[in-house]
């Protein structure tokens, strides 16, 4: 339980930190190496809430992909790289998201959640696990192995989105190709 | 560690990525401070799954002798269905990731044809469009 804590509550820090570090820094080279960090440090929190899958996922798309086309596209607009600068709004956007940050602390304290051990289920991470009753152990055998039965959720329950989102993939490729392509004059 | 830490972990991220998306001039930086959102989103929907009980299961509160639970116990197709639906945050994950992709081709397509024809990173200065 409490290295759980421990390894909780550092990569929080570490995440909140990069997270700021994407804000702040001067350099926008640097503040898209921060914001690789904060994806990776993402990555660590998706294993701790039984989430390998969405972790391997994290770290394929976004540490290897999206970052990738971010510095690319960083570096190609290379000369104006150190113009990280804030426009008018900052103060009414300071006032704005210190509002919806206070709202999202509120809510998410002050409503009653209904988890697992409230019905007195041992199934949370860290919990002791002798006597496990048999929704006890169904539970468990689910967040132990995650991947297939996703498979199983994405090609049966959810496999209209899944396709639409394939469409959505395609759709997508094919526009950068044509905002990319060169103009013949 | 609990449902309430993620969330608020959640949040602050969240509401990081929501300054730097309104205040910043740099078209990329934008664009990041978005998929710091999308990444915060995740985390929600992620801890969520793992932390709060369908309605199914938490019918009644002494749980164990519940439907849902007996249809556990014999391994029958309702509590493989019930058990399925505890990863339904997980999917809702895999789909922003999906759209996150989608949307950061897009829109690094949009900054490099923007910079190609008019050299222009600064969101404040794309206004070819203004009345």
């Amino acid at each position: 339980m409490l290295t759980l804590d421990l390894a909780f509550f550092s990569m929080a820090a570490v995440c909140i930190g990069a997270s700021v570090g994407v804000v702040v820094m001067q350099d926008v080279f640097r503040a898209a190496l921060f914001l690789v960090l904060s994806f990776l440090v993402v990555a660590g929190l998706f294993v701790l809430l039984n989430a390998e899958f969405l972790a391997v996922v994290q770290v394929l798309i976004y540490v290897g992909a999206i970052s990738i086309l971010i510095i690319f596209a960083i570096m190609l607009t290379r000369e104006l790289q150190y113009s990280n600068e804030s426009n008018r709004f900052k103060q009414p956007a300071y006032v704005l998201v210190a509002l919806i940050l206070t709202a999202i602390v509120f809510v998410s304290v002050s409503t009653d959640w209904r988890d697992w051990s409230e019905l007195g289920l041992r199934v949370l991470p860290g919990d002791n696990i002798e006597n496990l009753s048999a929704t006890e152990q169904g539970v468990r055998d689910v967040f132990s192995d995650t991947t297939p039965i996703i498979a199983k959720l994405l090609l049966r329950d959810f496999v209209l989105p899944f396709e639409a989102a394939s469409i959505l993939l395609l759709a997508a490729v094919i526009g950068a190709l044509v905002l990319l392509r060169e103009q013949e004059r | 560690m609990n449902l309430e830490n993620f969330l608020i972990l959640s949040g602050v991220i969240f509401s990081i990525g929501l300054y730097g998306a309104l205040t910043k001039k740099h078209v990329i930086t934008v664009l990041m401070c978005v998929e710091l959102m999308f990444n915060a989103v995740n985390i929600a929907a992620v801890a969520m799954s793992r932390y709060i009980v369908p309605r199914s299961m938490a019918a009644d509160p002494s749980a164990l002798d519940t439907a849902v639970a007996i249809a556990i116990s014999e391994g029958s197709e309702l509590g493989e269905t019930a058990l399925s639906t505890l990863l339904t945050g997980q999917i809702f994950a895999v789909f922003v990731i999906t759209v996150a992709a989608a949307e950061i081709a897009l829109g690094l397509a949009l900054v490099m044809a923007m910079y190609r024809n008019r050299e222009i990173v600064d969101v404040t200065k794309i206004n070819l469009m203004k009345g």
